[in-house]
């Protein structure tokens, strides 16, 4: 009896956003009377961080800083249309309507600035602290409160941008499968570390080594949250996870709590070892990718390749219970030439 | 001290370049103070002095004739306001895939005079308490006529097969097709001209998305009576736009406020909760709350959707592949839910992140008698994934090939052709593949190293 | 049925509610007392997002009888912080990035508040074995660890630590402090 060491390695792409149904997403952004800039969405944060990176990219577009920005999401009364949050689609749609929404604020801001600075607007800049400057004269300034205030009192303009991204709905040709579903591919390479207990079967992932490319990454604190929980979720998807254990000769014995389900507890989670690339995105915003979802993926067929390379054994059915090593482990033995 | 990964800039080092102040900086997350103070809103942290709760009877039967519903015994238990059957529903029959025009209109808000899956709700209760409203749904009584189940995709798909849809068929029906096709090539001549031919199978059980927040909603009547939906859905129109269709009320009466989540995963993109708790809200105008127990969230709210895989692969004996067959069966349960998309979503992901001049996939949408499945991250891809990255192992394996390099050898690169006749763009697979085994101390000869997804194959 | 008032020393503060037999102390908190910082994950006890401190000892509030708790102290994560300081905790939470969608997060870090209370300087198993019955499904975990550690090392008035320790793997590549500490919510 024995614990065995293996590697396993897989790599993966995945689409960035799927339109076969069209795929639209909206931002409108307004100036508050102090200056503030009110992003309004009805996009939905489900803790990947949409509300910050939709911060981020207002700010950046705008030029001011991230505490002049207010993410307002979701209400279907004051707030835009978005498709939803799913397919890997939020910061790509989200993040470019709101640049493109932001862009058109800016413009307007710079148009305020110019008439209270007496120049023309095409010579201002942001410096990202919250003015607007005559290029190469720096003194000659203007703070986006008082920008505002004379928008909202003495110009009478409205600082505000309409910003939409859509890709067009592709129908795939029933004959071939022609389609052209999503704007961009991330990529990712997993190189898994187990040990397999040879006498429960038992599997312990021990490191995840990643490489990831995912176009830019806007907020690399987030990202890394990202794809390191995301690839728990896709160890947890390997060695523990089914609400059918049976499936699919029976439907019994579905677990109906945490107890029953199991996922790998805070004692059991992977070293992860991660490194990121950027290829941006030609649409994406600021050049990023969609990651949502991809890291789940390549860390299972590695750590199915890792048990075999540790024990021998070929797993082809998710999830790869202990149950599943020990027939594996047995079968061998059976083949084994007598002695 | 947060963790941070590394950015190697060495990688396209010449496509990246430029200049930002927020982006790419470590901004903090704006929803976190909220987190770790407990003042983040989410839909249930609201209370209502007269909230009533929603509760479900629930289908016992895989698959069986509904012969009769008795409420009498439910609507006697002090604290039940209503029962709500399919005849409270204005447009009970619905597919949340009809906003993008996908048809057939194939599943009930509630049974009618069938039911397809264990747990498929029959009766809603609504009650002054959750205890009252859980007693109530254990006190509706229905009687069944058991019928044939099937629980096997295969199986599903065999002519002598009961038919358990009332469209006909136990698969979509993709324009005139029994699977999502992909044509590309001819594999029968890819097979033909192969050193090796290589055929494995690979499956999959459904996987739940196990948000640690369960899915619901509460609606609240407001004045000139439209309805206010605080939800956790994880797409607020989606939501909006497919309750008004079953409510048959004009989109303008609901209002749909959510955006902070407890987890979605996929799970929440199903319009399960909201029509009934407006259907009951306006029943009996008061507010009300329909959320999933634990154990509904993990049994019959959808999961990540069973797949069973079979690849053919044809390869030279220097490791290129020269066609991959693939035969793909999602299993949809009972209903299609958003399932007929993800095996489309399979289907454009084929044959994997690899360039194979001759390709040839049936992507199957099969409906069993069990709990429909639905979207979840990664749908489509993650358990293909699973199937391609071991018939790679495999193969390198069989051809003692370094696994690394038979996957930088017939990785994709800007300008291929894909299967489903995109021209790849902005591709980095062999960058990553690279990158992974260097940090692993994988060594890779020279021109694996020299390899680039910027430079096209050579013919 | 019986309704019984119960007393209890809530975040400090003396708090009365009406409770029936079947009442749990989660409901008691949320729809009693307004109190929504304690979340309802499973209403089963398996989960933790329910966790609150019962006599400065972790309990998972949706398995407890609200009448059982009259006359005890309880302590939730709206008690942590005056709103201008917040705790060790909640700091090291913040600044490691050790929350996603957030809804566990109350749960864990009463858990890990417990946890300090006890025992100062914790091992990484210890805080492993003090979280076990949090289920966390966005984060995998490892920075809320990274974050309990920290905290106790701020605790402490010690360096705090960057990654926790592990027998295996090298550390992560790059590893750097946000300096952006408290932001007002976007």
């Amino acid at each position: 009896m024995a614990l065995l060491r293996g590697r396993g390695y897989a790599s993966v792409n995945y689409p960035t956003g799927m339109n076969l149904g069209g795929d639209p997403s909206q931002a409108l952004i307004h100036a508050t009377t102090m200056g503030g800039f009110v992003v309004s969405l009805s996009s939905v944060d489900l803790g990947q961080g949409l509300k910050t990176i939709a911060a981020q990219c207002a700010a950046e577009t705008l030029g001011m800083p991230m505490d002049n920005v207010i993410v307002d999401t979701a209400d279907t009364d004051t707030g835009p249309h978005c498709m939803g949050t799913f397919a890997s689609r939020g910061t790509h749609r989200v993040g470019n309507a709101v640049i493109m929404a932001a862009r058109e604020a800016r413009e307007v801001m710079l148009q305020v600035a110019a008439e209270e600075l007496e120049v023309d607007a095409d010579d201002l800049e942001t410096d990202g602290s919250g003015f607007v400057r005559l290029k190469g004269s720096p003194e000659t300034k203007i703070h986006v409160q008082d920008i505002a205030l004379a928008a909202h009192f003495k110009q009478g303009r409205t600082i505000s941008g309409r910003g939409i991204f859509l890709k067009e709905r592709s129908y795939p040709v029933p004959e071939t499968g022609e389609m052209d579903p999503d704007s961009a591919q991330a990529h990712a390479c997993t190189v898994a570390e187990v040990e397999v207990d040879d006498e429960t079967g038992i599997v312990t992932v021990l490191s995840l080594h990643n490489a990831y490319e995912i176009g830019r990454a806007l907020n690399p604190a987030m990202v890394t949250q990202q794809v390191e929980g995301g690839a728990w979720m896709g160890v947890s998807h390997a060695v523990f996870e089914a609400t059918e254990p049976y499936y699919p000769s029976s439907r019994a014995h579905g677990p109906v709590d945490f107890c029953e389900y199991l996922m790998p507890g805070p004692a059991e989670t992977p070293v992860q070892t991660s490194v990121i690339l950027e290829r941006p995105a030609s649409n994406g915003p600021f050049g990023a990718k969609g990651i949502g979802e991809m890291t789940a993926n390549a860390p299972i067929p590695a750590v199915a390749n890792a048990i075999f390379d540790a024990c021998g054994v070929r797993i082809t059915v998710m999830p790869f219970t202990p149950e599943s090593i020990l027939r594996g482990l047995d079968e061998l033995r059976d083949a084994e030439p007598s002695a | 001290m947060a963790k941070i990964n590394e950015i190697d800039t060495e990688f396209f080092a010449d496509e990246r370049s430029s200049s930002f102040t927020v982006i790419g900086t470590p901004a903090q997350r704006s929803d976190a103070l909220g987190h770790v103070t407990g003042k983040t809103e989410f839909f249930e942290d609201r209370a209502f002095p007269d909230l009533a709760h929603v509760k479900i009877h629930r289908s016992v039967h895989h698959h069986a004739r509904i012969d009769s519903v008795d409420c009498s015994e439910a609507l006697k238990v002090p604290g039940v306001l209503r029962v709500i059957t399919h005849h409270d529903v204005p447009a009970n029959w619905y597919l949340v895939l009809r906003l993008i025009g996908v048809e057939p209109h194939d599943e009930p808000v509630l049974a009618e005079d069938r039911v397809l899956y264990v747990g498929e709700p029959i009766v809603a209760v609504v009650a002054d308490t959750e205890a009252a409203a859980i007693e109530g749904a254990s006190r509706v009584k229905v009687s069944y006529t058991e019928l044939p189940a099937v629980l096997d995709v295969e199986e599903a798909l065999s002519p002598d097969a009961p038919v358990i849809k009332k469209d006909g068929t136990n698969y979509f029906v993709y324009e005139g097709h029994h699977a999502r096709r992909i044509r590309f090539g001819d594999v029968e001549e890819g097979f033909a001209q192969a050193d090796h031919v290589f055929e494995w199978r690979y499956s999959s059980a459904p996987i739940e998305h196990a948000p640690t927040e369960t899915t619901g909603c509460i609606v609240v009547p407001q004045s000139g009576n439209r309805l206010l939906i605080h939800s956790n859905t994880q797409a607020a129109f989606f939501t909006l736009d497919n309750t008004a269709l079953i409510l048959d009320r004009p989109f303008t009466d609901l209002q749909v406020k959510g955006g902070t989540v407890g987890g979605g995963f996929g799970g929440k993109v199903d319009v399960i909760v909201e029509p009934l708790a407006c259907i009951a809200a306006t029943l009996t105008n008061r507010p009300v709350k329909f959320v999933y127990s634990r154990e509904e969230e993990m049994q019959v709210s959808s999961p990540r959707a069973a797949e069973r895989i079979y690849i053919k692969d044809g390869v030279m004996a220097d490791g290129r592949i020269v066609a991959r067959k693939v035969m793909l069966y999602v299993d949809s349960g009972a209903y299609s839910r958003h399932t007929p998309y993800g095996t489309t979503k399979a289907a454009a992901h084929l044959p994997g992140p690899y360039t194979i001049p001759n390709v040839h996939a049936d992507c199957h949408c099969v409906y069993t008698n069990r709990t429909p499945s639905s979207a979840m991250r990664g749908f489509g891809v993650t358990i293909a994934d699973f199937a391609i990255e071991s018939q790679m192992d495999r193969i390198a394996r069989a051809l003692d090939i370094d696994p690394l390099e038979l996957r930088l050898r017939n990785a994709y690169r800007d300008g291929d052709m894909k299967a489903h006749r995109k021209v790849a763009s902005g591709t980095a697979l062999i960058e990553v593949i690279q990158r992974a085994a260097a940090l692993v101390g994988h060594d890779l000869p020279p021109e694996y190293l020299a390899m680039s997804s910027s430079t096209p194959r050579e013919a | 049925m019986t309704v019984k008032i119960v007393n209890l020393k809530l975040n400090g503060v003396d708090k009365a509610f009406m409770a029936r037999p079947e009442t749990t102390l989660l409901l008691g908190l949320r729809e009693q007392l307004g109190m929504m910082g304690a979340k309802r994950g499973c209403a089963q006890g398996a989960c933790g997002s329910c966790t609150v401190l019962l006599d400065g000892s972790p309990v998972v509030s949706c398995l407890v009888p609200a009448v059982t708790v009259d006359g005890s102290t309880v302590g939730t994560v709206e008690g942590l912080s005056d709103g201008q300081v917040l705790s060790d905790v909640q700091q090291a939470f913040l600044d490691g990035f050790a929350t996603q969608c957030g809804f566990c997060t109350p749960g864990m870090i009463m858990s890990a508040e417990a946890l300090l209370e006890r025992n100062p300087d914790p091992t990484t198993e210890e805080v492993q074995e003090a979280i076990s019955g949090n289920v966390c499904r966005c984060t995998g975990y490892e920075p809320i660890i990274t974050a309990i550690l920290d905290a106790a090392a701020r605790r402490r008035g010690t360096t705090a630590a960057t990654t926790p320790e592990t027998d295996e793997g090298p550390p992560p590549t790059t590893a750097y402090e946000s300096s952006e500490g408290m932001r007002a919510d976007v």
